[in-house]
């Protein structure tokens, strides 16, 4: 199951962050910034799990920018780790070559990507592809979501 | 940008945020913001109606600028008002604003509510969607008690379209992990199982994650979810790789929903149906020899997506733990990651690999990695992964490889990181116990894990290390060797000088044949030591000399000096300066052959559940020890301690024990100094104020001498560390059982016996009490021959008994054996007068059912009874003293067993006054006198019992200084005739 979901670049600064467990506003921002500096210590050879605290986090980075995944242990890590991938293709292919400054400036598509993306909402913390693959094949461009900014 | 600047974009607000992104500070941008905010709130407020546009533009300004960080406290009502827009894009502003930034302001939310029951209602999918979405990302238990029946309804319409029915389940999962209490099960249910078998492979996935959460509380009602998985699953499996059009990612099919109906098929045993069970070993195989497919792509998301079904599939199997022949595949496809040149992969194929090696039909196959495994060890180069190496290599562990697997680990420990240094040192201590065949291996090992690793050997595992070593005879002459090899280090750590202080202390003798390592030879090898270590290491040294004394008497004059000295007499640290003191005069008073009782050999070790593995179980979560917990792997283990039997360690200890010296009956002021050294901590708890003249050395007391404290120093004190006990306060536990007073009467004159018996458990009770202070014992015996889990007593103090008695107890094992009997040592202190017993409630699980048992405890006020014997004379004005009419306590009652003179002499004997003769006139009564110890007060009681055998009656008078002890004493006595 996923527990949160979170988009930070080198600098630490939290650009999407999404929880689907309860966490305390402020222990928030201590979580995040303990993940990103996990995240940063490590090195191309190592593998792209941690194990933290009591669930795992599976990152991919892209750039500067980091998206880190926690999970629980019954969680497929690879499954993750390609769909956050698929994620990523999808802000691609809106965007056209997506950047970080992308996810900044267009908070609220991002918002609503994700959203889609996972599934059409949030609340599920469950990867369903339908989202995914409804976005691959462009009704995302047909303007589904209509924040044309 | 292209994709986002055409269309029918927010002109104002592309350029806001393009003003936003040129400004060059933090203060420039909040000015922007500002006067942002000034404009849209004149907007809003202005006379002119907006139009819809407008709004969202507004609206969606907002929430841009919430999402900088600033706070938004307006906006709200233009934010609901566009959801009643029939416009698309306006709703969905309007949603995604409240979803962001929902408050609980009550009157939003009916409005809201509204809104979305309105869009509920509409049959228009998109608006559906969007409320759906809504619910579902705001959550809350208000939207879950307004919509929750609706959504089932939804889900199963067979009009909803595919997009509705996905966002309906994922909604309703949503509340349903929420607040599961508000999702209504029902005969929808059986509906959703259908869904598997939906066209849309949207609906599909959503349908599954939603089965996969409800079928966890209700199994039952969803197994029929199993055969839709597997046809659906095979169906998956067995398309072409571009089959399933939309669903196919990097010419893999559907890889997600997959991983998902792998998932869910883990919640439920293998299918019983024979046909069902033959389709899902067909897809597991076809998984499994896909993987040795070339690869359709070769992009890495190609084989990642395909490997994430892969280790699904493994985990199924795994799950199943039924087919032999999945599993050495399994294993064998693991074992092909496991040199595989991702580090990902090498990763997951070890931690696969680790559950594998619990499985009795893969456990072969797993160790034929053996190789690779250890090599993974010394030269991977992230930890975490060299972590899972030490799991795995830890789980496969058997005896045939555990020399290699030791020796290995050994060699890793030297440069382990030191983040899980500690981790290998527990799993090498118990590979080494564990598969130990000869124990000199064993004692090799241990000290070399002191040696690499001092510092992350923990106290439990050098305790477990003295504990086998006294245990077995037959290695405790090695032990002592190596430890004397080891100590002639020039650098030695503090925790081999504890074992080797220990070691020679009690086998010592065993090598001092040898003129190498001869009594003076060991001892200045220990004492060049001393100076270096902490306090509780020079302490064992100083009981270790002691001993020495006994066993060398060569080496007295030596040590005596080394006690005698300045720096440990007059020592700083009380403890320290308490042994050299006690050691010194225990060496010069006391003859040899007391000396030889008093520091007898330790006796062997009762065993117990071995500390050191209930320390890695703390450590690491499930699966890190499991390969040691299940012993059907290798049934016929023979642990080191296993042959030994449990032996109640009421045989002597090493300490100084007052009582010992044989100066028991020497009148109080030739107690030895140590009681009136700093600090009591040696002095036997019984050895209260100058030991009664009229007591005399009783058999009673060579039982209390026994029970003494072991010296700090034993191990045993040290692990089974006396811990006050444990109050889980009387809202914890039950209410005591209806016979337990009854049970508590029995005792109330006599201080051993059976507490308690049932079918599966028997209680049994020794004690003693002296003046306010009391020790029991109490001895639990399963009576069945299975084994108790979790067995845990406790003692409460219910009401302000806390403050009136002090109970201190012992930790027992969590385990009892089937057959087995544990004790606990109950160390009771009177504070004060009190009336009610304390509570001992047991706890354990039996066969996996929960038991829960609450006695009182026998102990009453009258334990504290100290006899007093007087002349009548004395008697008589003392009565009178006590003349208050609220003093005395009378009963008359009927006799409830026969009236024998000698059995109620007894009776009152047991009571604990003494009783006085030639007091009372009529010879046939009975006249007692007693003091009442307690800490903090002493209570002086008389009685009276007068038997009428005529009319089989009593007549008992109390007269004791306080009101609700006369009472009280009265009513416990009256019950036992």
């Amino acid at each position: 199951m996923i527990k949160f979901f979170l988009m930070v670049n080198k600098q630490g600064q939290t650009r999407l962050s999404k929880y689907y467990e309860h966490v305390d506003v402020n222990k928030r921002t201590l979580l995040e910034t303990e993940v990103i500096k996990s995240c940063l210590s490590r090195s191309n050879e190592q593998c792209s799990f941690i194990e933290y605290k009591d669930f795992k986090l599976i990152y991919r980075q892209y750039a500067a920018l980091f998206i880190v995944v926690g999970v629980n242990d019954t969680e497929n890590e690879m499954a993750i780790y390609e769909f956050i991938h698929n994620f990523v293709e999808v802000l691609d292919e809106y965007f056209s070559r997506v950047s970080e400054l992308d996810v900044s400036f267009f908070n609220t598509v991002f918002h609503s990507t994700w959203q889609a993306h996972s599934s059409t909402e949030i609340g599920s913390c469950f990867i369903t592809q339908a989202g995914v693959q409804r976005c691959n094949h462009g009704s995302l461009h047909a303007g589904s979501l209509g924040l044309k900014l | 940008m292209p994709a986002v600047s055409k269309g029918d974009g927010m002109r104002g607000l592309a350029v806001f945020i393009s003003d936003i992104r040129n400004c060059k500070s933090k203060e420039a941008e909040i000015k922007r913001i500002n006067k942002e905010l000034a404009n849209i709130r004149s907007k809003f407020k202005g006379d002119k109606a907006l139009d819809g546009y407008s709004k969202k533009k507004y609206v969606c300004k907002l929430l841009f600028i919430f999402l900088l960080g600033h706070d938004i406290d307006f906006g709200h009502m233009e934010a609901v008002n566009l959801l009643s827009s029939n416009k698309y894009t306006e709703k969905q502003i309007g949603y995604l604003f409240i979803s962001v930034l929902v408050n609980s302001n009550s009157e939003l939310i009916r409005l809201i509510n509204n809104a979305i029951k309105n869009d509920l209602a509409s049959r228009n999918p998109t608006f559906m969607c969007l409320a759906l979405h809504c619910i579902a990302n705001v959550g809350s238990r208000e939207m879950g008690e307004a919509f929750a029946a609706d959504i089932p309804r939804i889900l199963v319409a067979g009009d909803s379209m595919d997009s509705v029915k996905q966002s309906a389940a994922l909604c309703l999962l949503r509340l349903y992990k929420a607040s599961p209490d508000l999702v209504p099960m029902g005969e929808w249910t059986a509906r959703v199982v259908h869904l598997l078998n939906d066209q849309h492979m949207g609906v599909v996935t959503a349908a599954v994650s939603l089965i996969t959460c409800l079928c966890k509380k209700n199994p039952d009602d969803f197994k029929t979810c199993i055969s839709l998985a597997v046809s659906r699953l095979s169906r998956i499996v067995s398309s072409a790789s571009t089959d399933l059009q939309d669903y196919t990612y990097y010419f893999v099919p559907a890889p997600w929903l997959s991983v998902k109906l792998l998932r869910l098929l883990q919640s439920y045993p293998p299918p019983e149906d024979a046909a069902v069970k033959g389709r899902l070993v067909e897809c597991l195989e076809t998984v499994l020899n896909k993987a040795q497919e070339p690869p359709k792509s070769k992009k890495v998301q190609h084989s990642n997506a395909k490997n994430a079904i892969l280790f699904e599939t493994i985990s199924l199997i795994i799950h199943y733990d039924s087919e032999p022949n999945l599993l050495v595949r399994a294993c064998n496809q693991l074992g092909q990651f496991l040199q595989h040149r991702e580090t990902n992969l090498r990763y997951l194929a070890l931690e696969s690999m680790c559950t594998l090696a619990s499985s009795e039909f893969s456990h072969e196959a797993v160790k034929t990695h053996i190789d690779t495994v250890i090599n993974a060890l010394k030269t991977e180069r992230d930890v975490s992964v060299r972590q899972r190496a030490a799991d795995l290599l830890y789980a496969m562990c058997d005896r045939s490889n555990a020399k290699q697997i030791v020796s290995e680990m050994l060699r890793y420990l030297e440069t382990a990181d030191y983040a899980i240094r500690e981790e290998i040192v527990l799993k090498v201590a118990i590979l080494a116990e564990k598969y130990a065949v000869d124990y000199s291996w064993y004692v090799d090992t241990i000290l070399n894990l002191i040696r690499i690793a001092g510092d992350y050997v923990s106290e439990e595992v050098w305790y477990r290390v003295l504990q086998i070593v006294t245990n077995r005879d037959d290695v405790q002459g090695y032990a002592a060797k190596t430890v004397f090899e080891a100590l002639q280090a020039p650098a030695c750590h503090e925790n081999m000088v504890k074992v080797g202080g220990y070691i020679l202390g009690e086998f010592g003798n065993l090598i001092a044949g040898d003129p190498r390592s001869s009594p003076p030879v060991q001892f200045s090898l220990l004492h060049s030591k001393f100076h270096l270590c902490s306090v509780a290491t020079r302490a064992l040294l100083l009981s270790t000399y002691i001993k020495f004394i006994n066993l060398f008497p060569e080496t007295k004059a030596t040590i005596q000096g080394v006690l005698r000295a300045g720096s440990q007499l007059r020592n700083a640290d009380v403890e320290l300066q308490q042994r050299a003191v006690e050691y010194l005069t225990l060496s010069s008073v006391a003859s040899t052959d007391v000396l030889a009782t008093v520091l007898e050999e330790m006796p062997p070790f009762p065993e117990r559940e071995s500390s050191i593995l209930a320390k890695l179980k703390r450590k690491k979560g499930p699966g890190a020890a499991s390969a040691l917990d299940d012993g059907r792997r290798d049934p016929s283990s023979n642990d080191i301690n296993g042959g030994v039997e449990p032996t109640p360690s009421t045989v002597s200890t090493p300490s100084p024990s007052a009582d010992l010296l044989g100066l028991r009956a020497a009148p109080p002021p030739a107690a030895p100094p140590a009681s009136a050294g700093a600090g009591n901590l040696l002095v036997d708890v019984f050895d209260g104020p100058a030991a009664q003249p009229s007591l005399g050395p009783t058999p009673e007391e060579a039982f209390l001498s026994e029970l003494e404290p072991p010296a700090p120093e034993s191990p045993m004190a040290l692990l089974a560390d006396p811990v006050p006990a444990a109050d889980p306060g009387p809202e914890d536990i039950g209410p005591p059982i209806p016979e337990a007073d009854e049970l508590l009467n029995k005792f109330v004159c006599k201080n051993n016996g059976v507490l308690f018996e049932n079918q599966l458990l028997q209680i049994g009770v020794k004690s003693e009490f002296r003046q306010n202070l009391g020790r029991m014992y109490l001895f639990y015996g399963n009576k069945t021959s299975v084994q108790f889990q979790n067995f845990s007593p406790t003692v409460v103090h219910p009401g302000d008994l806390q403050t009136q008695l002090a109970v201190q107890t012992k930790r027992v094992a969590a385990q009892v054996d089937g057959g087995a009997q544990v004790q606990q040592v109950l160390n009771i202190e009177c504070l004060r007068d009190f009336l009610t017993p304390p509570l001992l409630s047991v706890r354990f699980r039996y066969g996996g059912a929960p038991q829960a048992l609450t006695l009182k405890l026998p102990v009453t006020i009258n334990k504290f009874f100290q006899p007093t014997e007087m002349a009548a004379q004395d008697f008589f004005q003392r009565w009178k003293q006590l003349s208050l009419p609220q003093q005395e306590a009378q009963k008359i009652f009927k006799a409830n067993h026969p009236m024998d003179a000698e059995v109620t002499k007894a009776k009152l004997l047991g009571f604990g006054s003494a009783l006085l003769d030639n007091v009372d006139p009529n010879p046939e009564n009975f006249v007692g006198a007693g003091i009442i110890q307690t800490k903090a007060l002493q209570v002086g009681c008389l009685l009276r019992l007068e038997p009428n055998a005529q009319a089989q009656m009593y007549r008992l008078t109390l007269r004791t200084s306080k009101e609700p002890v006369s009472r009280h004493l009265c009513e416990l006595l009256a019950q036992q005739f």
